[in-house]
């Protein structure tokens, strides 16, 4: 099986996707304004109560927690459709097929990596509109944006190895209600300073809290600060933990593929 | 075709295969029947490469399906227990996504899919989003999607569950129709009546094994074929009306009794002349052919449950 194909076939199953939207214009809207809507939600019904540590202005705080969160539940999209087509058989006929083995991985990844770039595109745009901004020039900016959608990739063979895992809906249900105290257990929302110490330290280790410290440090947004080892690595961490996310579930997906019977 | 030996298969505490034997001749449609649990399911995804098998040796259209995976998909077409299509998508669209994933190039891919359109009589659905579907048009799309390439052997893994008469008609035709164009078919199912309206040999299956194999005409002649039933009204005649009938099953708290006939009409016409000459009241005589259940009973000792 050359690349060329390997190449092709991917892009096909990308193209899938592709097509989705423009099948589903509605749920794309829908999809994109639910971020949108907790932006707000957080910004401005919330935030007047909520103070950031050292007192900076709570929706600079906000935005790189939004847009780290936004990375974390598109865990749930890739999730989902993987586990549809292994229930309706897609994935088999895929797999009786003789294309290239890699495409339905590597396609799906493109299809959710466009999906969650185009999401941080628009809560960008939201956050410009409502006064968010960086403050440590565009290198810097992209820098943050980059360790973002590194976060989103990580988590695709997360999502990929619990959709080829569970197959009963109700554990589709049960993760797609766990996802938001995973979410909340971090640093999107508040500081972990309030949390009873052992929950700050979970909050702390959430690797979502990495990516989104880092991100406020490479914006020049206001941190929480933070005295501990974690707080201080932040961008290291940021780095690592997709690292050790990909280490673990990249190889645990592929077996899990070739083995689905 | 199709070969498989010995193959066995064991999940965690369930042996789905054990010593499953099959030889499909190029052009055959085999049916393979049995019931739930047999290991249909599981012998197609071993001879589809979607499985890995423990034991045994397995190889469709000439290439070994575990060192030539690549050359056996590129000569099968599969059509699974669900309509394997995305649903959002339209009729064309799927076909078009498929065909090239089978490396057909997109004006060549775009051509068949119309023409597997036309054949499937769905050419005027082809822009209608699958999930609005009827049972039958998915299923007619599912296989018109497994043909893409035009395969020389096809597995049909119980194409026609789920689907109500119409639509079980429509599928049957478009095998059928396959069938007469030389394509060599392995089609499972749970019910006789549809091995025996496709297939030209059917494989009886159960734990994992085929048990007999032959075609519909032998297999139902190892069972006895017909029986005559009757139901007689007092219990005092059942003795003697097992004596005319020369019963093979006495049923006394059912009154019933039941023997094997070679031509169940004659056989019928003549039990009723028999038992109204020597007074015997009946009520209720029939000709029951062998039922599934029936060829599971004598030739594994249980039901079909």
């Amino acid at each position: 099986m050359s690349l060329k194909w390997a190449i092709a076939d991917g892009w096909t199953v990308t193209g899938r996707d592709l097509a989705h939207w423009a099948r589903q214009p509605f749920n794309v809207v829908v999809n994109l304004a639910f971020p949108v809507m907790v932006l707000l939600m957080f910004g401005y019904l919330f935030g007047g109560s909520i103070v950031v540590p050292g007192g900076g202005d709570y929706r600079e705080f906000l935005l790189p927690g939004m847009f780290g969160l936004a990375m974390a539940f598109g865990v749930e999209a890739t999730f989902t459709s993987i586990s549809t087509d292994v229930q309706q058989g897609v994935t088999d006929r895929f797999r009786s097929m003789p294309m290239a083995p890699s495409a339905v991985v590597v396609g799906r990844g493109v299809a959710d990596m466009l999906n969650s770039a185009a999401g941080l595109v628009v809560l960008v745009a939201c956050g410009l509109a409502m006064g968010w901004r960086w403050h440590n020039g565009l290198a810097a900016a992209f820098a943050a944006f980059g360790l973002l959608l590194l976060l989103r990739f990580a988590l695709i063979w997360l999502g990929m190895y619990l959709g080829l895992v569970l197959r009963r809906p109700e554990a589709v249900m049960a993760l797609q209600i766990l996802i938001w105290p995973i979410g909340f257990l971090s640093n999107v929302f508040v500081s972990p300073e309030g949390m009873p110490a052992w929950l700050a330290t979970l909050a702390e280790l959430n690797p979502l809290s990495a990516t989104v410290s880092a991100a406020r440090e490479l914006f020049g947004n206001p941190g929480w600060g933070g005295d501990s080892w974690l707080a201080q690595h932040s961008i290291l961490l940021a780095l690592l933990w997709p690292a050790v996310l990909i280490g673990i579930f990249f190889p645990l997906s592929v077996r899990r593929y070739r083995r689905l019977d | 075709m199709i070969r498989a030996e010995k193959i066995t298969k064991r999940y965690k505490d369930v042996q789905a295969l054990d010593g499953f034997d099959l030889d499909v001749s190029r052009g055959t449609v085999c049916g393979l029947l049995g019931p739930n649990g047999a290991g249909k399911t599981t012998a197609v995804k071993i001879l589809t490469t979607l499985t890995r098998r423990d034991s045994g040796t397995a190889a469709v259209a000439g290439y070994d399906v575990s060192t030539h995976p690549q050359q056996v998909k590129a000569n099968i077409g599969l059509v699974g227990q669900h309509a394997a299509l995305d649903e959002i998508l339209g009729a064309r669209q799927n076909l078009v996504m498929f065909g090239r994933l089978y490396h057909l190039g997109s004006a060549a891919a775009a051509r068949r899919a119309d023409e597997l359109l036309e054949q499937f009589e769905l050419a005027d659905a082809g822009t209608r989003q699958v999930s609005s579907f009827s049972g039958g048009m998915r299923r007619r799309l599912d296989l018109a999607a497994s043909l893409i390439l035009a395969p020389p052997v096809l597995f049909l893994d119980e194409p026609t569950t789920g689907l109500d008469p119409r639509g079980r008609n429509e599928v049957w035709q478009a095998i059928r129709a396959l069938a007469r164009g030389g394509t060599t078919v392995l089609l499972t199912t749970q019910y006789l009546e549809e091995a025996d309206q496709l297939a030209g040999m059917i494989a009886l299956i159960d734990a994992g094994r085929v048990v007999a194999q032959g075609t519909p005409s032998q297999l139902k002649a190892r069972l006895g074929g017909d029986r005559v039933e009757v139901v007689v009204r007092h219990a005092d005649d059942l003795a003697k009306a097992a004596g005319l009938l020369r019963a093979s099953e006495v049923d006394e708290d059912n009154r019933r009794i039941s023997a094997p006939v070679s031509d169940g009409v004659a056989a019928l016409i003549q039990a009723a002349q028999a038992f109204r000459d020597s007074g015997i009241e009946v009520e209720d005589i029939g000709v029951r052919r062998p039922t599934l259940d029936e060829v599971f009973l004598s030739l594994t000792g249980k039901g079909n449950a």
